[in-house]
C-alpha cells in the first residue's frame, strides 16, 4: 500500500468499521465484538506501518479537495501527529478488549450505538492527527466532539444528559466562540492555514495580537482543559468507564494539547513565540492550571472525578512544556502525551474495573480493596506511581525531559510548578495506594474477586507498557526530535 | 431548433402557462404530478444557464424582440442565475416532496387550485429575477405575493387567515413604496430600464427625487425582504402556512426580495449618487446586527418549532444584508453564498418538519419530545440540517460563516465588534437548534405519536437529498462559489 493512499486508509477504516458494526450488531453481538476487533487491529496495523518512512524522515501527504480558495481538506504526516495516531489506534484495540469484557459484565444497553460511536470518534482522532491545516483539523476536531457526545450521554438519564450538555457546550462555545476566529484570522494574516515547520506568522503579525491570537487558540481548544474552560471533563466522567478511558484520557484530551502543540510549533514557531513577550502569559495559565487542579482533585471523594482532575492537571503540562519554547520542552510534551496516555488510560481501567466486580466508586469504599483485587490495583499502583513521576515509571521520563527543557530556558516558574505538583500527586495518590494494600476492609462488606479476565487482561497490558515505556523509550525520543531538526531547518 | 437563447423567457413562460392548465388536471394526483414535473423544467432551464453563466457566459433578451430601452428586457447574470437555481430549486424539490403532506392539509378537490397558486408564485418568482425593467419587476412581485397570501392561506389552519392578511397588508405598502420609487426615478430619467436608468442618472442635475426614491425602494423591498425590524409579518405567516408552503417559500421568498434590494441598489444608486455607498452601508449594517441579536435571542426561547425556525430565518436575513452593507467584493460574496446555504439549511429543516407533522399534530417543541426514537432518519436530518444552521465544519453553513468573518475583518476599526457579533449568534443558533436536538433524543416522550413510524417515503427521500447537500455543498463548494463571485463582481461593476 502507498503511504499516502495509507493516510486515507487509514481515516476511513473506522468509518468502515462503525458501519460494519451497525450492520453487525442485527446479527450477533460476538459478530459486532469481531468487527471491533479486527477493525482496531487493521487501524493500527496501517498507522503503524507509516512510522518507518517517518524515520526517514520523509513526510507522506494526501488531499482530498479544495474546499476554498487556499484552504484543503488535505493530510500531511510529521512526528507529532504520527506519535498522536499511532498512540490512539495502538491503545483502541487495547480499549476494545476492555470495553467488551466492561460493557458485558456491567449489563449495558445499547452496545451497538456505543461501539459504533467509538469507532467515528477513531476515525476524527485519526483526522485530528493527520491534519495538513488548520481548517482539516477543526474539522475533524468538531467531529470527534460530536462523534463522542451519545457516548458521554450514553446511560440517558436526567443527570447524565444534563452533564452531557455541559460536555457539549463547553467544547462547542468555545471551538465556534474562539478557536474558529483565531483560524480564520491565521488565515486572514498569513494567507494561508497550512502547518509549516517554522511557523507562519513570523514577520506577519507583531506585539499584542500575538498574546491575543495565542489566547484564542489557547482556549478555543477547550478539549485541553486549560483552566477556566476545564468543566467538561469531569462532566464527562458520567459516560462508561472505557470511554473515560481511551477518549477523556487519550484521544479527546490529547486532540486538546496535540492541536496546541501544533500551533505553537507549525504556525507560531517556536522561535518566533519565545522572541515575542506578549505569548509569556500561557506559561502561567498552565502553571496555575496544574496547582489548582491538583488542589481540587485532592478533595475529591469520587475516584473517575479524582481521576478527571488530575488528568486537566497533567494536560496543562503538556500545555507548560509546550509554552516553554525550548527545543528538550517540545520534545517533553510529545513524550507526556505518551507517558500520561499509558499512565492514566491504567488508572481508568483500574477504576472500571473496580466498579465492574464491587461496583465501588468512592474513595472511602476502596479499603482493603487490593487483596481481593491484586491485579488491578497492582496495574492502579502502576499508573498512580507514573502520574507522580517515580522510575521505573513512563511518567519519569517526560518529567526529565521538561525539567531538562525548563532548565534551557531557564523558566523557574516551570521548575517549580513541576515540583510542587509532584508533591501534590503524591499526595492525592499515595493515600489510595495505602489505604488499598493496607488498610483492613470495612466489617459486613460485600465478598467479591476479580474483575472480568479480558478486563483485567487490558489494564495488565496497559500497566506492562507503562513500565516498559521506562526502559524503551528510544525510538519516540527519536521521531520527536525530528520536530525539533524540523522547526530549525 | 436551438432553444438556448430563449431560456430566460421560457424560465417565466413555462411556470405561468402551465398553471391554469394544471387547474384542468382534475383527477387525483394528476394536479402534483404536472406541477411537478413543471417545476422540475423549471430546474432544468435555471440549471443550465448557471452552467453557463459559472462558465462566464451572460443571458440577454428583448421581449417580442423589441430592442431594450424601449421593449422588456430580460438578463440573467451571475447573481440572478444563483438566485434563479434557489427559486427554481426551492420550487421543485418541495413539490417533489410535497404530496403526502399536501394530501394530508389540502382537499382533494382545491388541489388543482392549489398548485396552480404555487405554479404562479414560481412563476413571478422567477420573473422577478430575470426581468431588468423596474416596473416589470413590479408586476412579478405582485404576482408572486398575490399567489404566495394564497399558499398561505390555503392549510387547515384558520390562524393563518389573520397572518396572511398582515402579511398582505405589509407587502403591499411594501410594494407601494418600491412603485413610489421607480415612480420618481422614471419622473427624472424617463426610463424603467435598469441599464438605461443608471446611464441616466448621471447626467440628473437635481438629485433630490433620486435620493427620496432610493429611500422608498430600500425601505419597500426591506420591508418584503424582512430585514429586521420589518420582519413582524414573517414568523406567523410561515408558522401558519401549509408544511409545504413553508418549505418553498422559506427557502426563497424573501431572498428574492432581497436579491432585487441589492441589485436595485448597486446598479442604479451605488456608482451615481455621492456619497450613497456610504448612507446605504450606514442604514443596513446595523439593522443587520440587530436582526441578526435580536432574532437569534428569541428564536432561543420559542417554544413552537416552526416559529423558531421561521424567527431564525430573519437572523439568517441579517446575515445576507449584513455581507452586502461592506460594500466589498469579499462582503458580496458572502452574502450571495449565504444565500443559497440558508436556502439549503432551512429548506432542509422545514422539509424535516414536515415529516414530523405527518406523525405528529402539533409541532410545539415540549409535543416532539423524544421524536428520534420513531422517526430516526427525519431526526438525523434535522441535526445535518441543524449544523448547517450553526455553521458547523463539513457543512454548507460553514462556507458562507467563514467568508462573512473573513469579509468582516477588512472592515477596519469595526472587525472585531463585527467579527464577535457573528459568532455570539453563531452560538446562538448552536443553543436554540440543540434545544431540537435535545428534545427529538433524550428527552422521554410525553404523548404517542398519532402512527409508529417514519414519515412517508417520498417526503424523506427529498429530505435526505437536501441534507446530503448541506454537507456535499460544505466540501465542494466550488459551483455556487463561482456564481457568488460572478454575481459580487458583476455588482461592483467590474468588466461591466
Amino acid at each position: 500500500m502507498n503511504s499516502n493512499t495509507a493516510i486515507l486508509v487509514a481515516i476511513g477504516l473506522p468509518l468502515v468499521t462503525a458501519l460494519g458494526i451497525v450492520l453487525a450488531g442485527r446479527l450477533s453481538a460476538n459478530l459486532r465484538e469481531t468487527v471491533t476487533l479486527v477493525g482496531a487491529g487493521a487501524l493500527a496495523w496501517t498507522v503503524w506501518g507509516l512510522l518507518p518512512e517517518l524515520f526517514q524522515g520523509q513526510r507522506p501527504e494526501a488531499v482530498i479537495g479544495e474546499v476554498l480558495p487556499g484552504v484543503a481538506i488535505a493530510f500531511r504526516v510529521e512526528p507529532l501527529g504520527m506519535l498522536f495516531a499511532a498512540l490512539a489506534s495502538g491503545l483502541w484495540i487495547i480499549n476494545s478488549v476492555y470495553s467488551i469484557g466492561y460493557m458485558r459484565g456491567n449489563g449495558e444497553k445499547k452496545q451497538t450505538r456505543f461501539y459504533t460511536c467509538f469507532a467515528l470518534a477513531l476515525a476524527a482522532t485519526m483526522g485530528v492527527a493527520f491534519a495538513a491545516n488548520l481548517f482539516t483539523l477543526f474539522l475533524f476536531y468538531e467531529l470527534l466532539t460530536l462523534s463522542t457526545y451519545p457516548l458521554v450521554s450514553h446511560k440517558g438519564d436526567a443527570a447524565t444528559v444534563s452533564s452531557a450538555r455541559v460536555y457539549l457546550g463547553i467544547l462547542l462555545f468555545t471551538s465556534i466562540g474562539l478557536f474558529l476566529p483565531a483560524i480564520i484570522w491565521t488565515y486572514h494574516v498569513a494567507g494561508t492555514a497550512d502547518f509549516t515547520p517554522g511557523g507562519i506568522l513570523e514577520g506577519r503579525m507583531a506585539g499584542s495580537d500575538v498574546g491575543l491570537l495565542l489566547a484564542l487558540f489557547v482556549f478555543g481548544v477547550g478539549k485541553a482543559a486549560v483552566m477556566p474552560v476545564h468543566r467538561w471533563l469531569p462532566a464527562a466522567m458520567v459516560a462508561p468507564t472505557p470511554v473515560s478511558a481511551l477518549l477523556h484520557a487519550v484521544a479527546v484530551v490529547k486532540a486538546g494539547v496535540f492541536t496546541i502543540t501544533k500551533v505553537i510549533v507549525y504556525v507560531f514557531g517556536v522561535d518566533f513565540l519565545f522572541a515575542t513577550p506578549s505569548s509569556g502569559w500561557l506559561v502561567y495559565a498552565a502553571a496555575f492550571t496544574i496547582i489548582a487542579a491538583s488542589v481540587v482533585a485532592l478533595r475529591q471523594q469520587n475516584l473517575k472525578r479524582l481521576l478527571a482532575y488530575s488528568t486537566v492537571a497533567q494536560l496543562s503540562y503538556v500545555v507548560m512544556a509546550a509554552a516553554v519554547l525550548k527545543p528538550l520542552a517540545e520534545v517533553g510534551a510529545a513524550i507526556h502525551m505518551v507517558a500520561h496516555a499509558f499512565g492514566k488510560i491504567t488508572l481508568f481501567f483500574a477504576a472500571g474495573a473496580i466498579y465492574t466486580a464491587a461496583k465501588k466508586t468512592e474513595l472511602h469504599q476502596l479499603r482493603g480493596i487490593g487483596r481481593r483485587m491484586p491485579w488491578t490495583m497492582g496495574a492502579f499502583t502502576v499508573g498512580a506511581l507514573s502520574m507522580i513521576g517515580v522510575p521505573p515509571t513512563a511518567g519519569f521520563v517526560s518529567k526529565w525531559y521538561i525539567l531538562a527543557g525548563s532548565f534551557q530556558a531557564d523558566n523557574l516558574l516551570a521548575i517549580f510548578t513541576i515540583i510542587a505538583s509532584t508533591a501534590l500527586n503524591a499526595a492525592y495518590f499515595l493515600p489510595i495506594i495505602f489505604m488499598a494494600w493496607f488498610a483492613q476492609e470495612e466489617a459486613g462488606s460485600k465478598a467479591h474477586g476479580e474483575a472480568p479476565p479480558l478486563v483485567v487482561a487490558a489494564l495488565t497490558a496497559t500497566a506492562l507498557l507503562t513500565l516498559g515505556f521506562f526502559f524503551f523509550n528510544g525510538p519516540v525520543i527519536e521521531l520527536e526530535s525530528q520536530l525539533i531538526q524540523e522547526a530549525v531547518q | 431548433m436551438d432553444l438556448t437563447g430563449h431560456l430566460p423567457a421560457l424560465q417565466v413562460i413555462v411556470p405561468m402557462l402551465a398553471a391554469p392548465l394544471v387547474l384542468l388536471l382534475r383527477p387525483r394526483g394528476l394536479a402534483w404530478a404536472g406541477a411537478t414535473a413543471v417545476a422540475l423544467l423549471s430546474f432544468c432551464i435555471a440549471l443550465s444557464m448557471a452552467v453557463a453563466v459559472a462558465q462566464g457566459a451572460r443571458f440577454g433578451y428583448d421581449m417580442g424582440g423589441w430592442q431594450a430601452p424601449y421593449g422588456i428586457e430580460l438578463s440573467v447574470g451571475g447573481f440572478s442565475a444563483l438566485v434563479l437555481l434557489i427559486v427554481t430549486g426551492a420550487g421543485a424539490f418541495s413539490l417533489l416532496a410535497a404530496r403526502p403532506s399536501v394530501d394530508r392539509q389540502i382537499e382533494e378537490e382545491r388541489q388543482p387550485l392549489f398548485y396552480a397558486a404555487w405554479l404562479l408564485a414560481l412563476a413571478g418568482l422567477a420573473g422577478i429575477v430575470v426581468s431588468a425593467d423596474a416596473f416589470n419587476i413590479f408586476v412579478f412581485m405582485e404576482i408572486s405575493s398575490l399567489a404566495s397570501y394564497v399558499l398561505i392561506a390555503g392549510g387547515p389552519d384558520r390562524r393563518a387567515l389573520p397572518s396572511v392578511f398582515k402579511y398582505l397588508i405589509m407587502g403591499t405598502i411594501g410594494a407601494t413604496f418600491y412603485l413610489i420609487g421607480i415612480g420618481l426615478v422614471y419622473m427624472m430619467t424617463g426610463t424603467l430600464n435598469l441599464a438605461d436608468m443608471e446611464a441616466r442618472i448621471a447626467g440628473v442635475t437635481d438629485i433630490n427625487p433620486i435620493l427620496v426614491a432610493a429611500g422608498f425602494i430600500t425601505i419597500g423591498l426591506a420591508l418584503k425582504a424582512a430585514v429586521f425590524p420589518l420582519h413582524v409579518w414573517l414568523p406567523n405567516a410561515y408558522t401558519h402556512a401549509p408544511h409545504m408552503v413553508t418549505v418553498f417559500l422559506a427557502a426563497c421568498g424573501t431572498k428574492v426580495a432581497i436579491y432585487v434590494l441589492i441589485r436595485f441598489d448597486f446598479f442604479v444608486f451605488q456608482a451615481n449618487l455621492p456619497g450613497h455607498q456610504l448612507q446605504f452601508s450606514r442604514f443596513l449594517l446595523p439593522l443587520a446586527l440587530l436582526g441578526i441579536l435580536v432574532a437569534s435571542a428569541v428564536a432561543m426561547f420559542e417554544g413552537h418549532l416552526k416559529r423558531l425556525l421561521a424567527t431564525s430565518s430573519v437572523a439568517q436575513i441579517g446575515y445576507i444584508i449584513l455581507g452586502a452593507s461592506f460594500v466589498t467584493e469579499a462582503g458580496l460574496v458572502a452574502s450571495a453564498a449565504h444565500l443559497f446555504n440558508h436556502a439549503l439549511a432551512k429548506g432542509g429543516l422545514f422539509l424535516a418538519v414536515a415529516c414530523l407533522a405527518t406523525q405528529y399534530r402539533d409541532l410545539r417543541l415540549d409535543q416532539l419530545a423524544g421524536a428520534a426514537r420513531t422517526m430516526p432518519l427525519t431526526a438525523a436530518a434535522v441535526v445535518i440540517c441543524g449544523f448547517s444552521l450553526i455553521g458547523i465544519p463539513g457543512t454548507a453553513g460553514f462556507i458562507s460563516k467563514w467568508l462573512l468573518i473573513a469579509a468582516a475583518l477588512d472592515e477596519g476599526p469595526l472587525a472585531y465588534v463585527l467579527v464577535a457579533i457573528i459568532l455570539v449568534s453563531s452560538l446562538m443558533a448552536l443553543v436554540y437548534v440543540w434545544r431540537v436536538v435535545e428534545t427529538l433524543y433524550f428527552k422521554p416522550a410525553t404523548v404517542d405519536p398519532e402512527g409508529p413510524g417514519e414519515a412517508p417515503l417520498q417526503l424523506l427521500l427529498v429530505t435526505w437529498v437536501v441534507a446530503l447537500a448541506n454537507i456535499g455543498f460544505g466540501l465542494l463548494p466550488q459551483f455556487p462559489l463561482a456564481l457568488s463571485s460572478s454575481a459580487a463582481q458583476l455588482l461592483l461593476g467590474y468588466g461591466r
